[in-house]
């Protein structure tokens, strides 16, 4: 069993990435020139008291005592606390969840129901106008700087027009909090102007998060079909008279999905690192502002509490993709 | 070199790349002509606060900034801080990461799994967010967004060299250079090299543009060269106090940023199409 | 007998970078109902794209039509609209089966899947003008049918001798052989009963000891259901063997058609006469013909074999020969042919 064995060493490795995770993020949180006891302690603190706070957070011990430490609080959910608010990391990291969680998948559900379609339309009038308008949109999806697309927009649609809110999740008070998720709470409350209110916020910041995970869908999928549109099956299909539309939306697409598939993680990739900045732009209450904020205060636990949940959630998104291929695709199980 | 004046001649052909290797020829010549071709050379570190915030007019063509810099005049000393970052950092990042791939691909077995592991780690975390980190730590210079790009890019071509040297290693040619006694070294950078170079030269003029993004959004945050330098980034963060007034601040730096992506991603396009057959852009001929 | 296919004059082109290639050029052939009609002719003379064009799959931005006609049962299939070809005719009337099994299923799909999508479309249970044929990926496939339709796709796959039917439908494309594909292939195109099957060098993709076995699938089958077989090859001896028919292209033109014995006991074109010279013979060495094959975008001009003739004349260069028919059944264009000995 092919699938089995792959999959198993692929759970294999998920341990020792993100261990090897934490030591890289680790080193790098702790060559930092500037000393967080001291910036911690403020301004008028003693050397006394700098030292003694220094003990009490165990920044006295050696560096690798330190990390083992982290380790063992980290296989037990434990992030600690974050040095300026006192708080504790994974509560905050999981009270934002939801807020990431539907910006990403608002903007996956834009750039698959757009990119997609848009993707085998193209390669089926390959360089006719519609093809070649596209191509100029797609390459300027994936030239664009995302915070600048974002302030335009909000520039245009929030200042200009104002017709959408300029940022924030909601303004006022949310539906009542039963999955952290707005649009599923405020269907839950059945409260539609509720919905719309947070649609509307959603709007900006999902088409600007959308774009380039668009724009690259659109590549992958016209370039599948290109390829697969030319192999004998289409032309056996066709030969035999299957319904056109039939060979197209149902054989070609499954095929070119394939090799779109296996570009999730990429596509991933590209979503987690635009919400980092998008969200700071549009002051969405998510994790991405929340890793600015915490590396521009240097606040390196939850820097490192961060980085080892985009991590995780990178590699566990890699092994659904692997697992996904091996099903879609039957010659993978060989 | 016959070759390489066919690349070059269908190069020039194909509209798209011929746009994208203008534009980024365009970008150098404004790097190294800016004092010349700058309206207001001076206006880059010098301020004249009553001409603060004028719109485009016939004297500042792209209007001015908060300080009153003429913003034309930024921007064309902006795009040397553009190259320099693009180039030093993929440039350090291709120096490390081929060699890297390269030994690893040619020895196989356990140090070039380990070595993807290594760099598997390393891409597990958005760019961005680690070279955030590392620019953060290190403190805002240009310098230091540098060494955080490469640091974070090096696996990226690491895995791409060893996949690709993976792939040659078993074509006769190089086993038949290995029979007859070449030695490794010679191996890899006579025979394996130029092989795998055009998959390389691709990537690099789409990793110019994806690297001229992160590091734009970097100014952005506030973490490339402190000010006053005229950093693209940084610009349109500046810019975002004085909206929606000031509307044509930010519009010049972001349309020069999107400019130079989009001309090095037509390049890295057009040099695929020519260099890399295996992965076309246009289809067979079966229809 | 009955004409069932006559292609007549048909003159089509490639663009390609180099200009207009005249890959066929007034090709004319008949097949009648139930008769095996051999093609051959050296590669890239033009047999595939022959077959493709009475299937109306031609590459569709490449191909320019010039002239000519296909008459399949009194209808002139190139005033079809592509819509009603694809549902009238191909896979219905006239079905296919492709030269390279291996790469003519779908690989992501079971083999049960694709029979069944072709039984679903034009098994010959199937009744027309439902409205489905105008919303293909909504059209259902009624229970009953389908339950019909299996009961023939298991009798078929016995037929080609494809052992164990159960099995076989509900394996993947890649997890049997050359042979068992195009045995499939095959059933596939006898399954909606047509007419006419094109098999476009059904058996180049193959091992030798398989060739001969599937060969003589396609010949007994063809026999029994009385179903007609455009069989392109660039093999004589496999024409000779199964054909009751031989026609023969050279350059985009058919040059000599003559039932087999007649072929090959009074070969009459020059070009004949070379390409059965070239027979493999019996200690293994080809003698090939001499000169190249032409330049089909600026081809050479009256017979276009005239550069490799050695019978040619003045007249040769400059008109196309007539068809000129020498017994019932045999017809040859060549100002010179060769004339059996008396
Ligand atoms: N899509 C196309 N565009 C341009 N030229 C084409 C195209 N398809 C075929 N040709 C050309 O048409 C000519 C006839 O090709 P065809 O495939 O019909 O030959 P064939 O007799 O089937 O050869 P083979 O025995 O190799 O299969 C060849 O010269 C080929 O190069
Ligand atoms: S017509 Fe002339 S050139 Fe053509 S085959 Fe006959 S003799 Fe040869
Ligand atoms: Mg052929």
């Amino acid at each position: 069993m092919r699938r089995l064995e792959l999959i198993l060493s692929r759970l294999a490795w998920f341990i020792p990435t993100l261990v090897g995770l934490t030591v890289i993020i680790f080193t790098v949180s702790h060559i930092i020139p500037t000393d967080p006891v001291r910036i911690l302690a403020g301004e008028n603190a003693t050397a006394e008291q700098i030292e003694a706070l220094r003990v009490e957070l165990g920044y006295d011990k050696p560096l690798p005592v330190q990390l083992l430490s982290y380790f063992r609080d980290v296989a037990t959910g434990n992030l600690g606390v974050s040095i300026y608010t006192k708080r504790s990391i994974a509560e905050t990291m999981w009270h934002r969840l939801p807020a990431t969680l539907e910006l990403t998948f608002a903007a996956i559900f834009l750039s698959v129901v757009f990119g997609i379609p848009l993707g085998v339309l193209s390669a089926l009038r390959r360089n006719s106008l519609f093809d070649h308008c596209l191509r100029v949109v797609t390459v300027s999806g994936l030239a664009v700087a995302s915070f600048w697309l974002a302030m335009e927009l909000q520039f245009l649609f929030s200042m200009k027009l104002a017709i959408a809110p300029l940022n924030g999740r909601i303004a006022g008070f949310g539906p009542d909090e039963v999955t952290g998720f707005m649009i599923v709470d405020s269907l839950i409350a059945g409260d539609l102007p509720m919905l719309g209110l947070v649609l509307s916020h959603l709007a900006l910041p999902a088409v600007t998060l959308a774009l380039p995970a668009a724009a690259t869908i659109v590549r992958f999928t016209r370039a599948g079909v290109l390829d697969v549109i030319n192999s004998s099956f289409v032309l056996y299909a066709r030969a035999m008279g299957i319904p056109w539309s039939l060979i197209v939306w149902k054989y070609v697409l499954r095929n070119a999905l394939i090799s779109t598939v296996t570009q999730i993680g990429l596509i991933f990739g590209v979503l987690l690192s635009g919400a980092v900045v998008i969200e700071t732009v549009f002051d969405w209450p998510g994790l991405g502002a929340y890793a600015v904020n915490s590396i521009l205060q240097s606040d390196y636990k939850s820097i490192m509490g961060f980085t080892l949940w985009t991590g995780a959630m990178f590699v566990i998104v890699n092994l659904l993709v692997d697992i996904l291929h091996t099903l879609i695709d039957p010659r993978s199980n060989r | 070199m016959a070759v390489w004046r066919q690349v070059l001649w269908k190069l020039l052909r194909d509209r798209a790349t011929f746009l994208g290797a203008s534009i980024i020829l365009s970008l150098i010549l404004a790097a190294i002509l800016a004092p010349v071709l700058s309206p207001f050379p001076e206006d880059v570190f010098e301020f004249h606060t009553a001409n603060r915030l004028r719109p485009p007019d016939g004297v500042n063509y792209f209007g001015t900034d908060r300080m009153g810099s003429d913003i034309l005049s930024r921007l064309l000393f902006g795009a040397r801080i553009t190259i320099t970052i693009a180039l030093i950092a993929v440039g350090t990042a291709v120096a490390v990461g081929v060699p890297i791939g390269l030994v690893a691909g040619y020895y196989g077995a356990w140090p070039g799994d380990l070595l993807m592991r290594v760099s598997d780690i390393f891409l597990a975390i958005p760019q961005v967010v680690l070279a955030i980190a590392i620019a953060q730590t290190l403190g805002p210079s240009i310098e230091n967004v540098i060494l955080a790009l490469s640091a974070t890019y090096w696996p990226f071509w690491a895995r791409l060299v060893y996949a690709e040297t993976r792939s040659v290693k078993n074509e006769i040619f190089i086993e038949s250079a290995i029979a007859l006694g070449a030695s490794p070294a010679r191996v890899m950078i006579l025979h394996i090299l130029p092989n795998i170079s055009s998959a390389i030269i691709v990537r690099t003029s789409i990793g110019m543009g994806a690297t001229i993004l992160t590091a734009a959004a970097l100014g952005f945050l506030g973490l490339g060269a402190p000010p006053p330098a005229p950093e693209w980034g940084r610009m349109i963060a500046e810019s975002r106090d004085f909206l929606p007034e000031a509307w044509w601040y930010a519009t010049a730096p972001g349309l020069a940023i999107f400019l130079v992506v989009m001309g090095f991603n037509l390049l890295g396009d057009g040099l695929r199409d020519i260099l890399d057959p295996r992965i076309r852009r246009a289809g067979g001929r079966n229809d | 007998m009955t004409e069932l296919l006559a292609v007549r004059d048909l003159t089509l082109g490639f663009r390609t970078d180099a200009g207009l290639a005249r890959v066929l050029d007034g090709v004319n052939l008949t097949i009648d109902a139930g008769q095996v009609m051999g093609l051959v002719g050296e590669s890239g003379c033009g047999k595939t794209t022959l077959a493709r064009a009475v299937l109306g799959v031609l590459p569709r931005n490449a191909a320019e039509i010039a002239g000519g006609e296909i008459v399949f049962k009194g209808r002139d299939l190139l005033k079809f609209s592509p819509g009603a070809l694809a549902r009238d005719i191909c896979g219905r009337a006239i079905t296919f089966i492709p030269q390279d099994p291996y790469g003519s299923f779908n690989p992501v799909f079971t083999i049960g899947t694709q029979i069944m999508e072709i039984m679903k479309w034009k098994s010959p249970r199937r009744v027309t003008g439902h409205w489905s044929e105008h919303a293909p990926l909504l059209g259902p496939y009624p229970a009953e049918r389908r339950r019909a339709d299996m009961e023939t796709v298991v009798a078929l796959l016995d037929a080609v001798q494809l052992p164990q039917p159960a099995q076989i439908l509900r394996k993947y494309p890649h997890e049997l052989s050359g042979g068992q594909r195009q045995r499939l292939m095959i059933a596939m195109a006898l399954l909606p009963e047509p007419d006419l099957v094109i098999a476009d060098e059904p058996t180049t993709a193959l091992d030798v000891t398989i060739q001969a076995q599937i060969l003589g699938l396609i010949r007994r089958l063809a026999n029994e259901r009385n179903v007609a077989v455009l069989f392109t090859t660039h093999d004589l001896g496999t024409a000779y063997e199964i054909c009751d028919a031989v026609t023969v292209m050279y350059a985009g033109q058919e040059v000599e058609s003559a039932p087999t014995d007649r072929f090959f006991a009074a070969p009459a074109h020059p070009y004949t006469g070379k390409l059965l010279a070239s027979l493999p013979r019996h200690d293994g060495e080809v003698a090939g013909i001499p000169g190249e094959v032409p330049n089909l975008v600026r081809p050479p001009g009256g017979c276009r074999f005239h550069p490799r003739c050695e019978r040619a004349s003045e007249a040769c260069r400059s008109g196309k020969p007539p068809a000129e028919m020498l017994d019932p059944g045999h017809s040859v264009r060549c100002f010179h042919p060769v004339r059996p000995a008396a």
